[in-house]
């Protein structure tokens, strides 16, 4: 039982309380509340979500009609009936050359997520018996001091969600590196606030296409030599600047506004600057720094997408882009399935960040 | 010469129009080994008074002389009770102390700051809470830390600003008695604010009301003439600590009845029982 109890208190912390509704439906006895609480938790948010696939669906097939009926108009009308007649059997021949370009129906979305799945594996096979192969080459190639064989082949959709992971992290973490100490001292110094002030404002909101323009100028002179490729650079860059301002002005708001009481209890024991800083307003000042991280990191999730299409750096956004140019016949079905896995794996971003924000926070009355 | 003069203190928060002066011409004088307890309403300005003792704020007029030198920040000879205890909520109880030990004495190894704050752990009974956070302590409990944080400093005067204001009765008695045994042991000189008369009449040598601001101003003094240890119950029946208490609530209400009487606008008064009244005075 001791078990089940932490197991709740974890799902909580970690906002995924819903989760213990179907653990009590399995351990624990029910009661009336139970089962209010069980169907409000869980029964309406799964009807909810059958209700939006279902909305979904029929939009998706009546969009469908539309373009359908307009192909076929337009055949008649550019190439006589004959030709209308031709499409309209095409069309509902399910032939791929003739396809109404719309939004794709929930059913095309999963197929194309298990093709997505499946396109992986091949790839992944692929790259396994490409190392394999070249492992010797290699051994020898590295001996002789030249460079090893790499795997040049295109990239699946599990690897363009690694990358554009990689990118938003190298991004977050440019950002914290940035506006936490920056906040710091802002938050510090009354003089420094006041004269940063207009620079986060203006700064602030500008959009993420204008950062990735600034920080391609820059980059790209400054990479004139190397032959490297820079767009990953450019867009980790773009990500972290674009992002970094909400954990600056957390971090300046939670050291310029330590509790009275702690800063009064840092004079009576005379603290060091350093002591103080340390001991007293950065603790203090945690809980909103991580707030603030929360939302940076949010944001570079949404902007990454945006910028690594810019950028052609390699990630989901980039995917994105290829697909709607390419513009095959699944490519819609795509595009959906990479808006999903986005707004998922932004979820789980958001719910990690919850999770140690909740844990470096505490009550002031705790203490009192 | 004293070892704590105030001389015509006065005292002003806010600028301008929104200036209000808290405390007027504030004299006091406490001498060595004192131990002197000051009653007053909430709000009347104690909590300034304490903190210009302190050195956390300075007196807009008037002077804070501390053996004679006048009072410029804070120092580690004036320890200070805060009022919400103020302990840091992320460290444990050893932290909070050690915190204040290692700025105590500099020049001493971790392993005597450590011993000192073990010492003053056990003192204020907290041994087997040691490691613990405040979150995880009763009220009386973050008021002991508080109280071992101020001591193990060894401060020449301590300062205490309303200690057992927000702890239930039982464990308020409880603590007197302790604050009053570590006092006891080397009759630092002591400063009480409170606004409990019977805790000052039980506690002090010396008990003066402060007038209630703004414009507060220190009443006369009530010297409290009982032999220590001092046992409650019998000084329930003490002729003089009967006087002593009633003199200095009568004093404290006809304060009031003359600001009652002095307000030309009229109040709308929230629906007190007489019963909270009359706490207001315990
Ligand atoms: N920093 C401040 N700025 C302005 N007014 C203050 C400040 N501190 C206290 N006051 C005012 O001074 C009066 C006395 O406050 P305080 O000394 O805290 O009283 P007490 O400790 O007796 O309850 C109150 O009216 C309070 O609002
Ligand atoms: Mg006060």
């Amino acid at each position: 039982m001791k078990q089940s109890i932490t197991l709740g208190k974890v799902t909580k912390f970690m906002g995924l309380g819903f989760l213990n509704t179907f653990k009590d439906l399995f351990t624990g006895k029910l009661e009336k509340e139970d089962y209010i609480n069980f169907l409000r938790k869980s029964v309406v948010p799964l009807a909810s979500i059958l209700l939006f696939i279902g909305l979904w669906h029929l939009g998706a097939k009546s969009l469908y009609n539309t373009e359908a009926e307009f192909k076929i108009e337009k055949a008649l009308k550019d190439q006589g009936p004959e030709a209308a007649e031709a499409m309209r059997a095409c069309i509902a021949s399910g032939d791929t050359s003739c396809q109404p370009n719309t939004l794709p129906s929930p059913s095309q979305v999963w197929t194309s997520y298990k093709s997505l799945l499946k396109d992986h594996r091949i790839i992944k096979a692929d790259k396994l018996a490409f190392a394999e192969k070249t492992a010797a080459l290699n051994e020898k190639r590295v001996a002789a001091g030249k460079d090893a064989i790499t795997y040049t082949g295109r990239p699946s959709f599990v690897d363009q969600i690694f990358r554009s992971l990689r990118t938003v992290f190298a991004g977050f973490l440019l950002a914290l590196l940035i506006a936490v100490p920056l906040g710091i001292f802002i938050g510090l110094s009354p003089t420094l606030k006041s004269s940063f002030n207009w620079f986060i404002q203006i700064f602030k909101p500008v959009s993420p296409v204008v950062w990735y323009l600034l920080v391609f100028m820059i980059v790209k002179t400054l990479l004139i030599d190397s032959n490297e490729d820079s767009s990953f650079t450019i867009s980790f860059i773009s990500v972290g600047l674009c992002s970094m301002w909400a954990t600056l002005v957390n971090t300046a708001m939670g050291v310029s506004s330590v509790d009275k009481d702690y800063i009064n209890v840092a004079k009576v024991l005379k603290l060091g600057s350093f002591q103080k800083i340390f001991k007293v307003v950065l603790p203090s000042s945690l809980p909103l720094i991580f707030t603030g991280l929360k939302i940076t990191l949010s944001v570079a999730w949404m902007v990454l997408i945006a910028i690594e299409l810019l950028a052609q750096s390699p990630g989901l956004g980039l995917f994105v882009w290829e697909e709607f140019q390419n513009g095959a016949n699944d490519s819609n079905a795509k595009i959906i399935v990479a808006m999903f896995v986005i707004g998922i794996i932004g979820f789980l971003l958001d719910r990690l960040m919850l999770t140690i924000q909740n844990a470096v926070s505490f009550d002031k009355t705790d203490a009192i | 010469m004293a070892y704590l003069e105030l001389n015509n203190i006065h005292k002003t928060y806010g600028q301008g129009d929104n200036a209000t002066e808290v405390l007027s011409n504030i004299n006091l004088s406490i001498e060595e080994g004192e131990f002197v307890a000051i009653v007053g309403f909430t709000g009347s300005g104690k909590t300034t008074l304490v903190n210009l003792i302190n050195g956390l704020i300075e007196p807009t007029k008037g002077e804070v002389l501390f053996k004679g030198q006048p009072v410029q920040g804070t120092s580690h000879e004036r320890g200070v009770i805060f009022q919400n205890y103020s302990l840091l909520p992320w460290l444990t109880v050893a932290q909070n102390v050690f915190m204040a030990v290692k700025e105590a004495f500099p020049k001493k190894s971790k392993k005597e700051l450590n011993e000192i704050v073990e010492q003053y752990v056990e003192m204020v009974s907290l041994t087997p809470a040691i490691n613990k956070r405040p979150k995880e302590l009763s009220g009386g409990m973050r008021q002991r830390v508080a109280v071992a944080r101020a001591l193990a400093m060894k401060p020449e005067m301590i300062i205490m600003d309303e200690p057992l204001g927000a702890l239930d009765a039982l464990t308020r008695g409880n603590l007197q008695d302790e604050i009053l045994n570590i006092w006891g042991k080397d009759r630092r000189t002591a400063l009480l604010i409170t606004n409990d008369v019977d805790e000052g009449i039980y506690m002090a040598d010396r008990i003066i009301p402060l007038r209630p601001g703004p414009n507060a101003t220190l009443g006369p003094e009530f010297k409290i003439d009982i032999e220590r240890p001092r046992d409650k119950t019998e000084m329930n029946d003490n002729a003089n600590f009967k006087e002593t208490r009633n003199a200095i609530i009568e004093y404290l209400m006809d304060i009031g009845d003359e600001r009652k009487s002095q307000a030309k606008q009229e109040f709308v008064l929230p629906e007190l029982s007489p019963k909270d009244f009359v706490n207001q005075f315990k």
